[in-house]
């Protein structure tokens, strides 16, 4: 499955300025796993210690917040855009 | 191992990077950078709000006063009736005072003596009623700030994502200011809000979805071209704005003759204010402005829209997001960013996070208008009934000192409670119809 996954600023120097990336995988943890092979470093920057998304990240597939699609397990389908985006904004 | 610190020296180098590309020269008064709130990276001040290293909200660092409390003090209560006479403790520089500005805040602190009796309070009872800022909500406060971070960075145009309130607070500022402004709601809000936020001439757009969407595309905006140079209040400013909320633990004290309530009230959208209360008050015991002494901080949510209160009430240390469906559309954010905090506050002081269904809050908008002669939007509403609910249950010491907060005007809800609260009866104008109607 091919994605096209939108880059957040503050990890755009992982991806040379981009602010979309192509990426191949059925889920996000693959999808993640692809971003890293081809930008290598900023699996650390979205995911903790324990292999979790960070708790102040949050990603969509399409328009669909992956928290309430089985996290890393949601699935990616082919030609969907995935979005990572800080959470901290919004609100006061 | 050699991965792990090549790893770790890219992410210092990143860091590095990202502070050397904000501003360095500029004049927000005692704040002196930039830190980020989970892992204590330090940046220089600037337009951003994540930290690179965790993606951890960043807050503003300062040097505070240092001396004499009662110098400080006094020189407080010579200062402006409004926000300004607290600039010491805020990132903005020290003639704000002398700029366009709303000049927001130093608003009523209502004894509400005939609302404690209703709810069966016997210490005292206060509202603190933002209703009476310039665009009738709290937000007026936190804009304020964020102009002066815009200002500072070279912005010409303010946004925002908004539930409403903040929409109008966007609007008003950047007319008064001399900004342009584009803000961005969601497209089915209260009609009181939409016309309020669209009358000050500024671009107001709807978007089709709820506010978490509203949140996301703002989120997205930022980093694209087309929101290049774009003061995003409670995004790429948000270190600046939230530090607005703390005026309110400034002027409740003040108010209260520089002292802790035991007790407050906040209501929960994000959870930022209940944070920056907290923080202001922490500010004042250690500036010696108020005596240290306990206190307890509650947090209120409706029903519909009660991720942290769930969270609280489960005994879980992350909040889980949810779909919103309230009434209370100010505080419907389902993915509270601050949300962690709140639990972490409401803990340590030994407080509680309640929650109340729609039809509580409309009875809590009717029980404060027919006690206090205050009209609260449906958040007023949320506080007011997280409040009689926190008494039933146990929670909230009837005894002691608290403070309730009304955010908003009930202006702006309306129609939360139109339905009942129209004419009593409609007579023809004679005084044989008005006996026939029995209310003499």
């Amino acid at each position: 499955m091919s994605v096209n996954v939108r880059i957040p600023t503050i990890l755009r120097t992982y991806t040379g300025g981009q602010a979309e990336v192509p990426a191949e995988g059925a889920t996000l943890a693959e999808v993640i796993e692809s971003l890293e092979k081809n930008h290598p470093g900023i699996a650390a920057r979205v995911l903790d210690d324990q292999g979790k998304l960070r708790r102040f990240v949050n990603v969509y597939v399409n328009d669909d917040d992956v928290r309430f699609e089985g996290g890393l397990e949601a699935v990616t389908p082919d030609g969907a855009g995935v979005s990572i985006i800080p959470a901290v904004a919004g609100g006061c | 191992m050699a991965k792990c610190a090549m790893g770790k020296m890219r992410r210092k180098g990143l860091a590095i990077m990202a502070a050397q590309t904000v501003a360095t020269s500029v004049d927000l008064g005692p704040a002196t950078g930039l830190s980020c709130r989970e892992c204590g990276t330090r940046f220089e001040l600037g337009p951003i709000f994540a930290c690179v290293e965790c993606f951890g909200p960043l807050e503003v660092a300062y040097e505070l006063p240092t001396g004499d409390p009662e110098a400080l003090r006094a020189a407080i209560e010579a200062g402006p009736n409004n926000i300004w006479r607290y600039a010491p403790l805020l990132p903005v520089p020290a003639d704000v005072a002398s700029k366009p500005s709303l000049n927001p805040g130093f608003t009523k602190l209502v004894d509400a003596a005939n609302l404690a009796k209703e709810l069966g309070v016997t210490g005292k009872l206060y509202v603190k009623d933002d209703s009476g800022n310039p665009t009738h909500s709290f937000k007026d406060r936190v804009v304020a700030i964020a102009v002066e971070a815009a200002r500072a960075f070279g912005f010409t145009t303010l946004s925002c994502s908004s539930t409403g309130n903040l929409a109008g607070a966007v609007g008003a500022a950047a007319a008064r200011a001399g900004f342009r402004s584009c803000v961005f709601i969601p497209h089915d809000l209260e009609q009181g809000k939409v016309v309020m936020a669209g009358v000050y001439g500024g671009d107001l757009v709807g978007i089709e979805g709820n506010y978490d969407d509203v949140n996301r595309f703002c989120s997205e905006l930022i980093g694209d071209p087309l929101g290049e140079g774009w003061g995003f209040v409670n995004v790429n400013l948000r270190p600046y704005y939230g530090e607005g909320s703390k005026t309110l633990a400034y002027e409740i004290c003040e108010q209260l003759g520089w002292q802790l309530p035991d007790q407050i009230v906040i209501p929960i959208a994000s959870g930022s204010q209940l944070t920056k209360i907290d923080k202001g008050l922490q500010e004042l015991i250690k500036l010696g402005l108020v005596e240290d002494k306990p206190y307890k901080i509650f947090g209120a949510q409706a029903e519909g829209c009660s991720p942290v209160s769930t969270a609280f009430k489960a005994g879980h240390d992350v909040v889980r997001p949810q779909k919103p469906n309230t009434i209370a559309k100010s505080l419907a954010i389902g993915n509270p960013a601050d949300g962690p905090y709140v639990l972490d506050i409401a803990r340590r002081t030994g407080g509680f996070v309640e929650d109340v269904n729609d039809e509580q809050v409309v009875e809590a908008i009717k029980i404060l208008a027919q006690t206090e002669g205050i009209f609260a939007e449906t958040a007023g509403g949320v506080t007011v009934g997280v409040t009689k609910k926190l008494i039933e249950n146990g929670q909230l010491d009837p005894a002691l000192t608290t403070v309730v907060l009304n955010t908003g005007d009930g202006l702006k809800t309306l129609e939360a409670v139109a339905a009942d609260s129209g004419q009593t009866a409609t007579i023809r104008p004679s005084l044989d119809a008005f006996r026939a109607a029995s209310l003499a």
